[in-house]
């Protein structure tokens, strides 16, 4: 039994969808009038009944500053690995014996399925790295790699796919997200600073040098 | 004058883009697997695509051409993903990969122990 209230709140987070389906209608239409916006809301709403699917659960949360930094750096990613995965192709070269790929697990820190996707996609988008499987449960992705030989190159690339991440919730995480980012970043901090062996969580740390991941870990130092 | 960088900007973006789509023809043949092949059949043209539409876009420069441009890439940036997810997954759980190509198999080990859930 849903109170009138629940089902209020349903329906706004149901909005930014609905927008986004009146707005694609619009842009495949290619002109913004007011018939295609009445056609559009019409159409947005028929869809959405008719192809029902379980709701989205929206962050509520949206960086402006930070969505510019995240597209801006998955087309620069996108621009330098499409060259060298067509260098890869192109060369002239025999491909040199041995593996050269992997199959790599990369346990994210969100708990949020829309930010598993956003990753997936952004990381799966960019040449290089394919998403085999999804666990989400534990939010892993498994990924295909391509070019890798070592342990060492491994590691990065898992350090990139989690600086990803941190872009999108940066971007369009919820709050939940963003302390559960600043409470990773602390825990591989300790992890490090006691020098116990954990490749990934001493890798993580190690590129947290920028100024606003200190203060966060300053701050969660502080509440614990 | 502005004609002659209009015409630079169309060349270096169509053969940027053709040299994009080529790449993946070849990648194609002298990839070694299925899981690598993926990444040639799959990724070169999303770049070689937004090279087109840009020039596209910048040529005839109006609302509707650039929106257009806008919707095409954006779908096949999320669309293409999914395709190769599918088929990865496919040749992995089918064993239709070489596992001597790989450093690790990391699915494949929690796989084995099981310790994935559903």
């Amino acid at each position: 039994m849903t109170t009138r209230a629940e089902r209020r709140a349903a329906l706004l987070n149901q909005l930014p969808l609905w927008l986004g389906l009146v707005l694609l209608w619009m842009l495949l239409w290619g002109s913004f009038s007011w018939l295609n916006l009445l056609t559009g809301a019409l159409l947005a709403a028929l869809v959405s009944v008719v192809f029902y699917l379980p709701a989205v659960q929206l962050s509520g949360r949206i960086s402006p500053a930070g969505a510019l930094a995240f597209l801006l750096r998955l087309f620069g990613d996108i621009v330098r690995a499409s060259v060298q995965v067509a260098w890869l192709a192109l060369r002239p070269l025999r491909r040199p014996a041995g593996p050269d790929s992997a199959i790599i697990a990369v346990p994210l820190r969100t708990r949020s399925d829309l930010i598993l996707t956003w990753t997936a996609v952004a990381t799966s988008i960019v040449p290089g790295s394919i998403v085999i499987d999804t666990d989400r449960v534990s939010s892993t992705l498994y990924l295909h790699v391509l070019n890798v030989r070592t342990h060492a190159q491994i590691d990065r690339f898992r350090v990139s796919v989690l600086a990803t991440e941190r872009r999108i919730v940066r971007a369009f995480g919820s709050r939940e997200d963003l302390e559960r980012l600043a409470l990773g970043d602390a825990v591989a901090a300790v992890a490090a600073a006691t020098g116990a062996v954990a490749g990934d969580a001493r890798a993580a740390s190690a590129r947290n040098d920028d100024d606003r991941d200190r203060r966060n870990l300053d701050d969660t130092g502080k509440e614990t | 004058m502005s004609a002659v960088i209009g015409d630079v900007v169309t060349a270096v973006l169509v053969l940027s883009a053709a040299l994009m789509c080529l790449a993946a023809g070849v990648g194609l043949l002298r990839f070694p697997d299925v899981l690598s092949r993926l990444h040639a059949a799959t990724k070169p043209q999303i770049f070689g695509l937004i090279a087109v539409t840009v020039d596209v876009a910048v040529n005839n420069f109006t609302l509707g051409t650039v929106t257009l441009s806008v919707a095409i890439v954006a779908f096949q940036a999320l669309t293409a993903p999914m395709a190769a997810h599918l088929i990865a997954r496919v040749a992995h759980d089918t064993d239709r990969f070489r596992p001597e190509l790989l450093v690790v198999d990391e699915l494949g080990r929690a796989n084995r122990r099981g310790d994935r859930g559903a």
